[in-house]
């Protein structure tokens, strides 16, 4: 058993077991009003952090690269109201086009 | 009696279309998760992984962002503590993802257990019905095309990765980012507190990016909705 996979299996594990964690301890249960009204924000606020990370964030520094350009373009796509399809395309072809000629 | 059956059997027919629906809503995240698996599977060869160990984490771990991590720091020479730290903070998003959608799931702890790995990103945040409500088989249904696309890139990846060639020269890293910006989008069109939310754990995420390991960023800019506290106090 080498340490790669002991690694894999581990973090395989530890895994399951956080998203086991929520479904098991909350049961069936309804939740209180309160906390459902924090729950109704939890996908803005995780969406947002998610798009700002994997725009932004290359190895722990923020950069402005040809994927943010491609990003953006995207936004304002979806701004003007393009299909979704339309838009994501629009990213990857921008941050493609920019980095061949860039 | 037989008016009972019919309307049983209307309801699992009713509950499979959601199914259906779910993995229809997934499919352009299923071409993104293709793509990235081979990105993965690549990487993950140029690392000297080895097939099996490439696939088989997949498999097991089923995780874009946490085997990404596990390749980063294995890759330039940390231990696999560093690397089993680095999965778990990335991926501690799933925790309170989980406690969201826990009270739609079914069955006993065991089942909700593993219902409750059908929680990822894009499937989680496709079933979110907004107001805090989630449907449960349209999530599963989601979850399941992307595995498949996720385990199946991996593979191509590592067995025939060299006909791709540079995932980034085609943009395709682009894809993802510009995907969760779609379901953002959505997100905001509801509530306009939403939009506060969003704005400020964007600024979270963004100050913490050159401070903090990965992962950091994400689960303390979920900290955001907490927000959400004041309306009801």
């Amino acid at each position: 058993m080498t340490t790669l996979w002991l690694t894999i299996l581990a973090v395989a594990l530890a895994n399951a077991a956080i998203k086991a964690s929520g479904p098991v301890l909350v049961g069936g249960r309804e939740l209180p009003p309160r906390a459902t009204a924090v729950i109704s924000l939890l996908a803005p606020a995780l969406l947002a952090a998610l798009v700002v990370t994997e725009t932004f964030g290359e190895d722990g520094a923020l950069v402005l690269d040809e994927k943010a350009l491609g990003v953006g373009v995207a936004a304002v796509a979806l701004l003007l109201r393009a299909p979704v399809l339309v838009a994501v395309f629009l990213a990857a072809l921008t941050a493609a086009l920019a980095r061949a000629f860039g | 009696m037989n008016r009972r059956s019919k309307t049983g059997e209307g309801e699992g027919k009713e509950r499979l279309g959601r199914y259906y629906a779910g993995a229809r809503a997934a499919v352009p995240f299923v071409l993104a998760t293709l793509v990235l698996g081979v990105s993965f599977g690549v990487l993950a060869r140029s690392l000297g992984w080895g097939a099996v160990a490439a696939v088989g984490s997949s498999v097991l771990i089923c995780s874009g962002s946490a085997q990404f991590a596990v390749a980063a720091v294995l890759g330039s020479g940390g231990g696999p503590f560093a690397a089993i730290v680095a999965a778990v903070l990335l991926n501690a998003r799933f925790g309170p993802m989980g406690v969201a959608v826990a009270p739609y799931l079914k069955g006993g702890p065991l089942r909700r257990a593993f219902e409750g790995q059908a929680v990822i990103d894009a499937s989680w945040a496709l079933a979110s019905r907004g107001g805090g409500r989630f449907d449960r088989e349209f999530m599963i249904g989601a979850t399941i095309p992307q595995v498949a696309a996720w385990i199946g890139g991996t593979a191509l990846g590592v067995l025939g990765g060299d006909l791709v060639g540079d995932p980034e020269r085609l943009g395709l890293d682009a894809i993802f980012p510009a995907f969760f910006l779609v379901l953002l989008v959505d997100e905001l069109r509801g509530a306009g507190s939403a939009v506060t939310v969003a704005l400020l754990a964007a600024a979270v995420a963004l100050l913490l990016v050159p401070v903090a390991p990965p992962g950091v960023p994400v689960i303390a800019a979920c900290a955001a909705a907490l927000l959400g506290l004041r309306r009801t106090l």
